[in-house]
């Protein structure tokens, strides 16, 4: 019967997008949330697009594609937290190195034949074609960075609000702000397969903008974020498969909207 | 035993030498306040003191499993980061909520744990800060300028607090201040800093001639008392840098 295994088929395929990105939003929630409270939105982009440099490394030297776009991600996070801490005018130093990155990234991958053909998935993700292996790689990476933050949060927390703060309560923001770096290639190197390079800062960043709204506790809006971004991913598969639309972009489409309509909601009680 | 001090501290931020052997000591229970002039090292003392800035050479003492409680002079929460007031007494170390409301009442402010710490005037966020700090029940109280952006009442009200504090808990306080009009009477002593220790005395001391005006140019007699230390306190080695005596020395 062959209507049955198309079926069967579709079932497993969206069962295995929907675990992916719901592995995913446990994680970029709390992230996403440390990113914005940061002001990290910049270092995201530039994390991310590094990525890119690591597929082209990781397919030129035949290592597995996770391994390098983690090795690549963490290079960029750690030189990027480097300049940073010695008070490099950011801003312009994490655009350069943002675009730098991409741009370099898209040529090394030009010289690899038949990688230029599926570079869509690269930069947009292709989470409807995520496989077992991927769905373990997303949720393990995405829980080991789910209990690093659970682990360092009152210290990152801390060191957030007030690096005296901290070191006056004996917590070094040095240490912590390498946690965070850690957790970020973590994260890029997770969410490569789901959303892509391109839009990996915007799942961290729209879905805690839109828990802001709420969130009367930084829990809260951890949690909160988590929430927003699994909404996001549900909608946002949905959409992709009503109206054959691509599903990286719509997830991120369905989380600006959740973050337009919870502003909103928002605009409206207060008068 | 003295809680804490420094020896001989130096510290050089971006190759300007801010502080030069600098030396001092707080004694259980005594209010001590540095003053000096924008500038004059008192904020880098107090950040090389917590341990927040690395030092040049000179060291800092502390007796051992000494309890700090610090309040910084500005906090600039995030607006992204919502922050009620119950939820920031429990950082970085929880505390149960009994705890949080008697600190919150003691500090004057107990209606304001369900707020957003951004919703606080100045007044009330700064008691906020005090009750933060009292939470970890310190052996002595860090205070880098807690009263700026306050009016005068709200200043006086604020040494108050912490004089009385000092009398219910016993803690020691060390604080910086431009400004001497409030301070002085809330102090056991006054240390005068402008890259190094310029005198030391009790308010009494200071406040029987209106010298400070030497630190601050203001003030309307000619000035003295506080700089009767020139000539005593040891410069010996020390080359003196352009900057460390910008302040007029009055003689009489």
């Amino acid at each position: 019967m062959p209507m049955s295994t198309s079926t069967t088929m579709l079932d497993d395929f969206l069962v295995r997008a929907v675990l992916a990105g719901l592995g995913l939003v446990l994680a970029t929630g709390p992230l996403g949330s440390f990113v914005v409270w940061r002001r990290m939105a910049y270092f995201g982009d530039a994390t991310a697009h590094a990525a890119i440099l690591g597929v082209a490394l990781a397919l030129a030297t035949e290592l597995p594609v996770g391994l390098g776009v983690l090795v690549v991600a963490l290079a960029m996070a750690v030189t990027v937290s480097t300049l940073a801490a010695k008070g490099w005018a950011m801003d312009t130093t994490l655009g350069v190195l943002a675009h730098s990155a991409l741009a370099v990234g898209l040529v090394a991958v030009s010289f690899l034949p038949g990688v230029r053909t599926d570079l869509s998935a690269w930069l947009f993700g292709d989470i409807l074609a995520v496989s077992r292996m991927d769905l373990a790689f997303i949720w393990g990476g995405s829980a080991l960075v789910v209990a690093l933050m659970v682990w360092r949060w009152p210290a990152l927390l801390t060191a957030t609000l007030s690096e005296d703060l901290a070191h006056a309560s004996g917590i070094r923001p040095d240490r912590e702000r390498l946690v965070l770096t850690l957790a970020l290639a973590l994260v890029v190197a997770v969410a490569l397969k789901i959303v892509g390079a391109l839009l990996i800062a915007a799942l961290l960043i729209i879905p805690a903008a839109a828990a802001r709204g709420v969130a009367r506790t930084p829990e809260a809006m951890a949690l909160l974020a988590s929430a927003v971004g699994a909404v996001a991913v549900g909608a946002g598969l949905w959409g992709s498969l009503t109206w054959d639309t691509p599903a990286g972009p719509s997830i991120i489409a369905a989380a600006a909207a959740l973050f337009a309509g919870i502003a909103l909601g928002g605009a409206f009680r207060r008068g | 035993m003295s809680l804490i001090g420094a020896r001989g501290l130096t510290v050089r931020l971006g190759g300007e030498e801010v502080l030069k052997g600098v030396s001092l000591a707080v004694e259980p229970g005594e209010i001590v306040t540095i003053l000096g002039p924008n500038g004059s090292g008192k904020s880098t003392l107090l950040r090389a003191l917590l341990g927040i800035l690395p030092l040049s050479s000179g060291e800092v003492i502390r007796a051992p499993e000494l309890r700090i409680g610090y309040v910084p002079q500005r906090l600039a929460i995030d607006p992204s980061l919502p922050m009620t007031v119950r939820r920031f007494l429990s950082l970085p170390v929880r505390v149960p909520d009994e705890r949080a409301a008697a600190a919150l009442a003691r500090v004057g402010v107990p209606e304001v744990g369900q707020r957003q710490m951004a919703a606080l005037s100045g007044g009330q966020f700064q008691r906020v800060l005090l009750a933060r700090a009292l939470l970890s029940d310190p052996q002595v109280l860090i205070l880098d300028e807690p009263t700026q952006g306050l009016d005068q009442p709200g200043e006086a009200a604020f040494y108050r607090l912490i004089e009385e504090v000092r009398a219910e808990t016993g803690v020691a306080v060390l604080m910086v201040s431009h400004d001497l009009h409030v301070v002085m009477a809330a102090s056991d002593r006054v240390i005068c800093l402008n890259h190094h220790i310029c005198c030391e005395g009790t308010p009494r001391v200071v406040s029987s001639a209106p010298e400070y005006r030497a630190l601050f140019g203001l003030g309307t007699r000619g000035a003295l008392a506080l700089y009767r230390h020139e000539h005593d306190h040891s410069h010996e080695g020390e080359d003196h840098l352009p900057h460390a005596h910008e302040h007029e020395h009055h003689h009489a």
